[in-house]
């Protein structure tokens, strides 16, 4: 399962053979450890207006040395580049090259933040250029980006602001080491009130903390035994969520371990029974009271080429991955102990975005998850609740492990972070969709691929 | 006497419930836990059961489990089996020891304490392994050894080492054999089978049951919430789903063959030589409240008996037979307001056996001294979900299978059931639960 070359890379002397031969050299990525500060190094808020003289004075309360121009080599943490007055195309020049000038001065592991708005909300054909140019330059800039630095965006949809709750939640993730394998992506916001509710449901008052945003919580997550499962449970339950480790009776043995690692409960079912979601809500009801979280996470592959798929491939994959998604969303929303500021994750994948020779069942399924997430989050909108789904590049499990390794070392190689992501950078992505900070966070999917070119 | 126990019962202020259980999969020696240890499969055990209702860190009242088939080493068996589970350090337990009938044994005395108020919760269970049974060494090569070690001079030394015979040096292998009559637990069945007459065809036709009842229960998802796997193993590796009367009838007889009688005892519908264990989650009402915890069932009452298989004309197996009278009278009920029978099938000719005393008014009066038959059980109601003969039966880990498979039973369909678990020496326990509803 570990990548040993990037282990070798990251020793002086193959470090510098790497270098001279012009091989990939990735490095070890940061990521977060509970306590971290913001930005450890000054932080970069260029732009003009009011939005970023707004946002330069919140990152000052969080103890973040602000500048809001480049010093001459003086190293940076971060640079977040605020665009929202982006009218014509001609308004990015300057801010862009002063980013070019910015980046040289960026730390490993630094990030790049640009807060734009959507170019799907205006009419003026000027704007929407200069919007959607902003994406391209981002995405460009993430791919030029090395030692493990990346570069995303958060998009302003209606009337959102650059300090809005979920904005600030938004950044706060970005910025800190739970983004660690996420790049050139792009997080739509929208404007939540205070405390993080979107619409009238008054989230109850967050016993949270920055380290322990989702104390008080319950959460459910599917397929918990192992691998992506495993670790979910395990940083949910780090930043304070009561975790309900769901998985099939078979993977009772490594579900205990898992539940009695996280202080959670084990709940051995197969999520393709007709009462699965019955019983989970029975569980959750009689031990917790309320359910805040789902975790979506189970999921299986059964690869073959369409060409020799059999129909016990293809039902078993649609049937775990999201039929019984469908089903258990059904059931929970008719449940008075599914939590009226819920939060529903699912995990797509990258194959469902791009689509994956071999894997025309397990792309149905994950593409289905994008299209299932899409619908139920317009049915929420302006509820407090929300569903997102997340889509894993090559990350490093088990299952990947199973890939032949020439073709292994060649999908890590493959994203501009040149490796492949780890259990854990899929768990923060859904723990930062789990927390109050992503209220405004609603029918998104969330790639962690560390900007993989397939797909992209 | 009645009044007396009607005093008793008033001044008891508490309930003592059932709120879940947990075992691992039972494995037939030398299968799948060939190399496992009563410790590890203890903690095994009581750590599937922490994550089911989530105990990691917390304290509970007292933990009392033990194995019939016990090491010296584990002399602390139970509490270094806490210290390696997700519990709190600072739970007490204590080891119990009445052969088959330890798991019993062992909730029948937390429930006790939880009823006095002197705990809140308790776990109750036990463990077995046939597999990784202790060999001790030969009594002369153990007294050479022990003579060794306090003699002081190298003369001494030799003087001892030289009394060492050769035949000293074979160790003794564990038996089940009853220490007074040299006899094995089969060979005593053999003779109570053969008494009361049961015949070939019965003892299968209840092994069939057994394994069909259990098989029908896995298949329905009943063990999804009482069993976490271990070692590989998800299901009873014991357990024949497709197992028929015609394969059972196959089996050569492997006890009771110098007996007069023909012999009708197989392996088919004996249990096998099994390694496993077995917790339940036992608690006060108020414990269960408190935590959100289920209530599976109340746990009514129970009694021990004894009975003289080496003197008397009693069979080995037969003390619950003498121990359930006892019950139903002290807490007024017959036969007819039980709705689920767990009766341990050490062996079908156990179940028989004791089905045919209580049916029968002549025994009933002049042994048990009743005024006549006790009454006969519907077969319908008898270990509905499978016992021994198709689980396995490590000693002290059955105790624990049936009281948390009655329990759940109960919460699902209600009424009140009836355990009845026999042991080597001539001994049995008997309990009462009912459902809560």
């Amino acid at each position: 399962m570990g990548d040993s070359y990037l282990d070798l890379v990251n020793t002086p002397l193959p470090g510098r053979i790497a270098k001279a031969l012009g091989l990939p050299r990735p490095s070890v990525l940061r990521r977060y450890t509970p306590g971290e500060a913001v930005a450890a190094q000054p932080v970069l808020v260029t732009g003009s207006g009011a939005g970023a003289e707004a946002l330069a004075d919140v990152l000052l309360g969080w103890d973040v040395e602000v500048r809001r121009h480049v010093l001459p080599g003086e190293k940076l943490g971060a640079a977040v580049v605020v665009l929202d007055r982006a009218a014509s195309p001609e308004d990015l020049a300057a801010p862009m090259l002063e980013l070019g000038q910015a980046v040289r001065l960026l730390v490993p592991g630094g990030r790049v933040v640009g807060l734009l708005r959507s170019s799907a909300d205006t009419a003026d054909p000027a704007e929407a250029a200069a919007r959607q140019g902003i994406d391209g330059a981002l995405r460009s800039m993430a791919h030029e980006l090395r030692g493990g630095a990346t570069a995303n965006g958060i998009v302003l949809r209606g009337n959102a602001t650059t300090t809005d709750p979920t904005t600030l939640g938004a950044l706060r993730f970005l910025l800190s080491g739970r983004s660690a394998y996420v790049d050139g992506q792009f997080i739509e916001v929208t404007s939540t009130p205070a405390g993080g509710v979107a619409g009238a449901a008054a989230r109850p008052a967050a016993e949270g903390t920055p380290d322990r945003p989702l104390a008080g919580r319950t959460a459910v997550v599917t397929g918990a035994a192992r691998g992506i499962g495993a670790k979910i449970a395990e940083v949910l339950a780090r930043d304070g969520a009561r975790v309900v480790a769901v998985d099939v009776p078979a993977a009772g043995e490594q579900l205990a371990r898992v539940a009695n690692t996280v202080g959670g409960t084990a709940l051995q079912l197969d999520i393709t029974a007709p009462d699965a979601a019955t019983r989970i809500l029975d569980h959750v009801g009689q031990r917790y009271g309320v359910l805040d979280i789902v975790v979506h996470n189970a999921g299986i592959t059964r690869d073959k080429l369409l060409a020799n798929m059999d129909a016990a491939r293809w039902d078993s994959v649609i049937a775990v991955n999201i039929a019984s998604q469908l089903h258990m969303n059904e059931r929970l929303l008719a449940s008075p102990v599914f939590s009226d500021t819920g939060r529903i994750i699912s995990l797509a994948s990258t194959s469902g975005i791009a689509g994956n020779r071999g894997q025309s069942n397990y792309a149905a399924s994950k593409a289905g998850v994008i299209g299932m997430v899409r619908a139920q989050a317009a049915a929420f909108d302006d509820g407090g609740r929300t569903i997102n789904a997340v889509a894993p590049g090559f990350i490093e499990t088990d299952m990947t492990a199973k890939i032949p390794p020439l073709t292994r070392q060649v999908a890590r190689r493959l994203s501009s972070l040149q490796q492949g992501g780890l259990p854990v950078d899929v768990a923060e992505t859904v723990a930062f969709l789990a927390s109050d900070a992503a209220a405004g966070v609603n029918g998104q999917v969330l790639r962690v691929c560390g900007q993989n070119l397939v797909g992209a | 006497m009645a009044d007396q126990a009607g005093a008793q019962h008033a001044s008891s202020p508490r309930t003592a419930v059932v709120i879940g259980g947990n075992r691992i999969p039972f494995a037939r020696s030398g299968g799948a836990y060939a190399y496992s240890s009563n410790k590890d499969m203890l903690i095994a055990a009581l750590d599937g059961l922490v994550a089911r209702f989530g105990l990691q860190g917390e304290r509970i009242g007292e933990v009392a489990a033990g194995a019939v088939l016990k090491h010296s080493r584990d002399f602390n068996l139970t509490r270094e089996a806490v210290l390696g589970s997700a519990l709190s350090p600072e739970t007490p337990a204590y080891d119990l020891q009445q052969a088959c009938a330890t798991g019993l044994e062992t909730v029948v005395g937390l429930s006790n304490k939880i009823r006095l108020g002197q705990i809140e919760s308790g776990i109750a269970g036990g463990v077995d392994s046939a597999s990784d049974a202790p060999i001790a060494v030969s009594e002369g090569l153990r007294r050479v050894l022990l003579d060794l070690s306090r003699a002081k001079t190298t003369q001494q030394k030799l003087r001892t080492l030289a009394t060492l015979r050769p035949k000293d040096l074979s160790p003794n292998a564990p038996t089940t054999g009853e220490p007074r009559t040299g006899l094995s637990m089969g060979e005593h069945q053999a003779l109570t089978t053969a008494a009361w007459e049961i015949t070939r065809e019965a003892q299968d036709e209840l092994a069939f049951r057994s394994h069909r009842n259990l098989a029908a229960a896995y298949e329905r998802g009943f063990f999804t919430d009482l069993l976490t796997p271990y070692r590989g193993l998800t299901k009873d590796a014991n357990l024949r789903a497709d197992t028929s009367l015609e394969k059972l009838a196959t089996l050569r007889p492997v006890f009771g063959k110098s007996l007069d009688t023909p012999a009708t005892m197989t392996a088919g519908n004996s249990t096998p030589l099994t390694d496993g264990a077995a917790v339940v989650l036992l608690g006060s009402e108020e414990y269960a409240t408190a935590n959100n915890l289920p209530m599976l069932a109340n746990i009514v009452d129970a009694e021990a008996a004894a009975v003289d298989f080496v003197h008397g004309d009693e069979g080995l197996l037969m003390a619950p037979v003498h121990a359930l009278p006892r019950l139903l009278e002290r807490n007024g009920l017959t036969l007819e307001d039980f709705d689920f029978f767990e009766i341990h099938e050490a062996f079908a000719g156990t179940v028989l056996g004791s089905l045919a005393a209580w049916e029968d008014a002549d025994y009933c009066k002049r042994v048990l001294g009743l005024d006549g038959a006790l009454g006969s059980i519907d077969r319908a109601k008898l270990n509905v979900n499978g016992s021994s003969l198709a689980a396995g039966h490590p000693f002290a880990a059955t105790g624990g299978r049936i009281v948390a498979s009655l329990a759940k039973t109960l919460s699902e369909r209600g009424g009140r059931g009836l355990i009845s678990v026999c042991a080597a020496g001539g001994q049995g326990v008997v309990a009462i639960l009912e459902a809560r509803n």
